[in-house]
Parts: C-alpha cells; sequence; structure tokens
C-alpha cells in the first residue's frame, strides 16, 4: 500500500523534505510508521512529535491505502 | 451568516495594525454588539543563550489547521453567545514587534467578548498544527514550542 507522508517543522528539517510516498508492506498503525519515520533521525524529543491520519490525530489507527499521513512536531501557534 | 462558513485565517507575513481598526469598523453597522474583545499576539525579542530573536518563521499543515480552525469556531459559537468572531494568523516571516495572531469576538455584553476571546486563543495555541521557526541575530534558529 502507498501513504503519502507530510513532514513539518524541525521534522522536515530533519528529514531534508516536506512530503514522500512509502510504499508499505504488511498491516502497520500509524504509531507503528512514527516510530519507523523518525528511527535515525536527529531529532531530540521524538516522543513530543504526533502523527495525523487524514488530518485526525489518532495513533492507533491502522493505516490503509491511499493515506495522508503528517508527522507534526510541537504546535507553537499564536 | 459568518457563523457556519469556513473562513481564511492564514495571512502572509505579519497583520498589518490597520486591519485591526478596519475590523472594528466593519461591525459599527451591527447595532446589537455592545462588546469586542481583541487578542493581538506580538512577537517577543526573546533571550536565549546570549542571543536575540529576530523573528519567527510559521510554517502549517495549512489542510489541517483550517479545519481545527473552524471546528473551534463551531465550538465557540456552541459554547458562547457570541455575535460574530474572526481569527487572522501569520504564516512565514514575521518581524520582533510585528503581529502574529489576530482574534476578534464581539457579543451583547462584555464577560462573553473576553471569555470567547481566551477560548479561541488558548484552543488555538494547543489544536492548531502551526510551527514556529525563531531565528536569531546571526541568523541561527531555534524551534518555538508553546507553553
Amino acid at each position: 500500500m502507498k501513504v503519502t507522508v507530510k513532514y513539518f517543522g524541525l521534522v522536515a528539517e530533519a528529514t531534508e523534505k516536506s512530503e514522500e510516498v512509502l510504499d508499505l508492506n504488511g498491516t502497520l498503525t500509524a504509531l507503528e510508521l512514527k516510530v519507523q519515520c523518525l528511527n535515525g533521525l536527529a531529532i531530540a524529543d521524538k516522543e513530543s512529535v504526533q502523527i495525523a491520519v487524514n488530518q485526525n490525530l489518532d495513533d492507533t489507527i491502522t493505516l490503509k491505502d491511499g493515506d495522508e499521513v503528517a508527522l507534526l512536531p510541537p504546535f507553537a501557534g499564536g | 451568516m459568518d457563523k457556519k462558513k469556513p473562513k481564511k485565517v492564514f495571512v502572509q507575513g505579519a497583520i498589518p495594525p490597520e486591519k485591526i481598526a478596519n475590523s472594528v469598523a466593519n461591525h459599527q453597522s451591527k447595532t446589537n454588539i455592545g462588546a469586542h474583545s481583541i487578542f493581538l499576539g506580538q512577537i517577543r525579542a526573546d533571550e536565549v543563550e546570549g542571543k536575540t530573536v529576530t523573528a519567527i518563521d510559521y510554517t502549517a499543515y495549512e489542510e489541517m489547521a483550517e479545519k481545527v480552525f473552524h471546528e473551534i469556531r463551531e465550538a465557540a459559537f456552541a459554547k458562547f453567545d457570541i455575535t460574530c468572531a474572526h481569527i487572522y494568523h501569520s504564516l512565514g516571516k514575521v518581524n520582533v514587534g510585528e503581529l502574529c495572531l489576530f482574534v476578534f469576538t464581539s457579543s451583547a455584553h462584555r464577560k462573553i467578548a473576553i471569555e470567547a476571546t481566551n477560548f479561541f486563543v488558548e484552543e488555538i495555541k494547543a489544536k492548531v498544527p502551526v510551527f514556529g521557526k525563531e531565528i536569531f541575530e546571526d541568523e541561527t534558529h531555534q524551534w518555538k514550542v508553546n507553553k
């Protein structure tokens, strides 16, 4: 299955890209994908990164083909 | 009429002070309003380890942010008896001393408007996927985190 992964803020800085399409095998939850994506990146506090699946902040969702996933560092609006 | 329709919140760069005056002027024909409450967020020249912040460069997951702004509006209208509410947030570079957030609520009476504005600001800071790169005078940077 293919999912689009978007990166923002310090995550985009660490990956040096704003998005990519990943071809994934088997069943994966959002949390599992987050751990996989952040593994090896120079990010001090990985726990603070949230994952949104189709704009919903729920890392228990099982991913399906065509999902849009976003890795979101701590919010800083206002 | 401006209750349900999703509105464009993001503006490129700093919010000009004239926008605040114009927004007030635009509401003078709505004579059921007795109170406006305004919150303005301004970029602060924070000092970190001897370096001074000169600007914040804002980015956002825009599609999700617009959706969350809309949900916050819906929640505010359900919770408070407000006549109208407007939110503007900057994207891109905003220099210290300039405005990055403008929340404007109106109601028949002051308490409701003040509470609603506070609700908007707290919800925006907690729930909207906006990211801020604090740029120092030597061009280095750090990432802002809301407290």
